[in-house]
């Protein structure tokens, strides 16, 4: 009798349990790695698509914490969307290694590679990490060119079509749509920038790469010595000094960098720190990739013309 | 004071390396600043028209781009080498009666604990291959090697299931299936060496977990393996006879239940944005080498919470903690004593017990403190085993990476085992790792 209890007890919790799990909809389950690939997503998919990024908006995509939670995520997920690119080396392999999900495995038609594509900048020559924490593949930053962001865009739309084919009509318009929205907001962000072309930057990580070569800007140099080695005095000493010879007014960072580091080099050249998120959500009223660009472009623009 | 002195030094040696900065910008970022300069000078509004030309010209060519594109491509196998280094000093005449752990310092002055090869990679769409081959250095100075680990996992069966066959360490608690790379402290806990003996609890066998389908995580694994070899020590071990002290009673495999199960239920909720919390219990039964039917029952408990604030830099600051209990009933049946056939061992049940818990604080980017208090005792036993004495240990440390690549850390050690008395230790380690770096699980 206290057997069959036990066993009543225990099937009774197993099944409250299974019942808490949210019930299967028509919508696409997509996960992606990075709240910017999760707005493109959305725009793409609408109201087909139910999207949920792993990484916070404000968290540094090089270390994420690899929580069980979002095994559960990728175990349920259809499609899966990571840039391509190493950026989220340090934590997806073992997620994906435990969530046991054939829909989002390598070669998988749910497997989204963002970067498929995309001519990746500064892919190295030789691997050698005395030059810091080099990607072999290349840049993984590369979601801050928007027009890099249009080839991510149709890698997702085409993935979507073939997930789901009988709403690929609606993923190609909105695909259309969403490229016409970010080719007007392109002139608009080029009008604003445009009078600075040329103009003399520093950023604390190389992460800035894309966006200086799609507008013009000129990198002097990055606060930290080597990608991912953290600033060292001796090498901001140097920094300083290119900024002066330079005239470089901004030092551009983002939530999970070092502000004080850049403010102090700021004191000692005259120069701004900008706040230049790269994720959609990281400030207020930045929920999707073109106002998180608006804000980004917007906060270049004034801080440049501040210092002109 | 002495560690306090060894960094300074080291940031001393490190800084020129440092300060060696990218003075020449590479080739893209000059071609783009002579791009930029010669525009910048144009008119503005022509500029604009310009650059949406080329806007345009380049959406029409991202087709073509793809084929374009030159691609890195890697060996179809990560391959990783990772070293620890341990150097110190013990007031401990014996280091090793306290320092039970096979990757533990075990000499005054140096010790190679570990120096491992890790290999992994797809061996197929349906299986992942993994495998790690140990070198350590004994305390006499010679190198000794092990296939550690050896096993392949299924990538996506049905139903949430996933299988591991092979040779691999028993998912039994947090630590156990750690590699020493990955532990937060330069030696393993006293009730693991107690419980799984100096190399862990691992063997040959076959394990199988299911992802449950609940809206929060909960994974419930069973392992089937083999109870015998060095690596099993509260079960067929060749050693067990310094646990029950009698002569080893060779039993051969006649049914399921001559083998070693582990089950384990493993469950996490992310109480909040910024902490998470993974809570599990583990079991492993299996014969022992005390009589014909002698049996060991090994239960545990484990708790894992950290806090991460959202926007953390390159994963700092945080605060963890860790901690793991466990139960041993080892079945010691009435036996001839090894060290006098005269003697008969009475039949008892043999009980061990211990813990720990341990804090870490990411105090700032590559700073990390940590504090661990555990202990480990037994009751029962017509023979006195050196394994079983009771012993307990205060450890603060302190650890340093340079890059995810390297670290350097520092250790304080107060132990104290019953009728013995107290040692003191100190212990630096060093570990350099090349190649492929294994992604940490949570």
């Amino acid at each position: 009798m206290r057997f069959l209890n036990f066993h009543a007890a225990a099937a009774l919790i197993l099944g409250a349990l299974i019942t808490a799990t949210p019930q299967a909809s028509a919508q696409l389950r997509v996960v992606a790695t990075t709240p910017d690939l999760a707005s493109v997503a959305r725009e793409i998919g609408g109201d087909r698509v139910n999207v949920v990024a792993l990484a916070k908006p404000t968290e540094d995509p090089h270390f994420v914490d690899a929580k069980p939670s979002f095994i559960v995520t990728l175990n349920r997920g259809d499609a899966l969307i990571d840039g391509g690119a190493e950026l989220e080396l340090g934590w997806l392999p073992p997620l994906l290694e435990n969530a046991r999900n054939g829909r989002i495995m390598a070669g998988a038609r749910g497997r989204i590679v963002a970067s498929e594509g995309v001519r990746l900048l500064e892919i190295p020559t030789s691997f050698d990490r005395s030059k810091g924490d080099i990607h072999s593949l290349g840049n993984p930053h590369f979601m801050i060119d928007p027009v890099t962001v249009k080839i991510v865009a149709r890698n997702i739309a085409n993935h979507f079509a073939q997930i789901d084919p009988k709403s690929a009509a609606t993923y190609n318009s909105n695909l259309a749509r969403f490229n016409a929205r970010l080719d007007a907001k392109m002139s608009d962000w080029q009008r604003q920038v445009a009078p600075f072309r040329g103009a003399k930057i520093v950023t604390y990580h190389r992460d800035f790469i894309y966006l200086a070569q799609r507008f013009g800007l000129s990198i002097v140099d990055e606060l930290e010595p080597k990608p991912g080695i953290a600033p060292s005095p001796a090498h901001l000493a140097q920094v300083i000094g290119e900024m002066k010879a330079n005239n470089a007014k901004v030092i551009l960072v983002q939530p999970f960098q070092n502000r004080k580091t850049a403010e102090t080099v700021a004191r000692q050249t005259g120069a701004t720190v900008l706040d230049t998120p790269q994720q959609p959500g990281a400030v207020a009223n930045t929920s999707t990739y073109l106002d998180m660009m608006d804000n980004l472009v917007r906060a270049l623009a004034t801080g440049l013309g501040a210092k002109k | 004071m002495y560690f306090r002195r060894t960094m300074i030094t080291l940031a001393l040696f490190a800084l020129p390396t440092f300060a060696k900065a990218q003075v020449t910008p590479p080739k893209s970022k000059q071609d783009s600043i002579a791009r930029a300069d010669s525009i910048a000078r144009a008119d503005s509004i022509a500029l604009v028209k310009q650059l949406e030309k080329e806007l345009a010209a380049q959406g029409a060519d991202t087709n073509a781009a793809a084929s374009a594109q030159p691609r890195a491509t890697g060996g179809y196998m990560n391959i990783g080498f990772v070293t620890l280094a341990d150097a110190g000093w013990s007031s401990a005449s014996d280091i090793g009666a306290i320092e039970r752990g096979d990757h533990d310092p075990k000499v005054n002055g140096f010790t190679m604990p570990n120096a491992e090869i890790s290999l992994d990679g797809a061996v197929d769409p349906y299986f992942k291959g993994f495998s790690n081959i140990v070198l350590k250095v004994d305390s006499e100075g010679e190198t000794g090697i092990e296939l550690e680990e050896a096993y392949a996992l299924t990538t996506s069966l049905p139903h949430s299931l996933q299988v591991k066959f092979g040779q691999f360490f028993t998912e039994f608690g947090r630590q156990n299936p750690q590699h020493p790379h990955a532990w937060a402290f330069v030696d393993q806990p006293l009730v693991l060496s107690r419980m799984f003996g100096p190399d862990g609890l691992r063997s040959q066998g076959v394990r199988v977990s299911w992802l449950l389908p609940t809206s929060f995580y909960t994974e419930a694994l069973l392992a089937v393996a083999n109870a015998t070899g060095g690596t099993t020590s509260s079960f067929r071990s060749p050693d067990s006879p310094e646990i029950h002290g009698g002569v080893i009673d060779e039993r051969p495999v006649t049914r399921l239940s001559d083998l070693l199960m582990a089950p384990r239920i493993n469950t996490s909720f992310d109480l909040t944005e910024t902490q998470t919390v993974v809570l599990g219990a583990s079991a492993a039964f299996g014969p022992n080498n005390s009589g014909p039917s002698a049996k060991t029952r090994v239960y545990g408990l484990d708790v894992y919470w950290k806090w991460k604030p959202a926007a953390a830099q390159a994963g700092f600051p945080f605060l963890s903690l860790q901690s793991e209990a466990m139960v041993r009933h080892y079945d010691a049946a009435q036996r001839i004593s090894q060290a006098d056939p005269a003697i008969t061992l009475t039949s008892e049940i043999l009980k061990d017990r211990g813990a720990y818990a341990q804090v870490l604080w990411g105090i700032k980017p590559r700073i990390v403190a940590g504090l661990r208090g555990e202990f480990a005792s037994g009751s029962g036993s017509a023979f006195v085993s050196e394994l079983r004495r009771d012993q307990s240990r205060l450890s603060p440390n302190l650890t340093w990476y340079p890059t995810e690549f390297s670290k350097l850390r520092v250790q304080y050690n107060y132990d104290n085992r019953h009728e013995l008395g107290s040692e003191h230790s100190i212990w630096f380690q060093f570990e350099f790792l090349l190649g492929a770096h294994a992604a940490h699980k949570f």
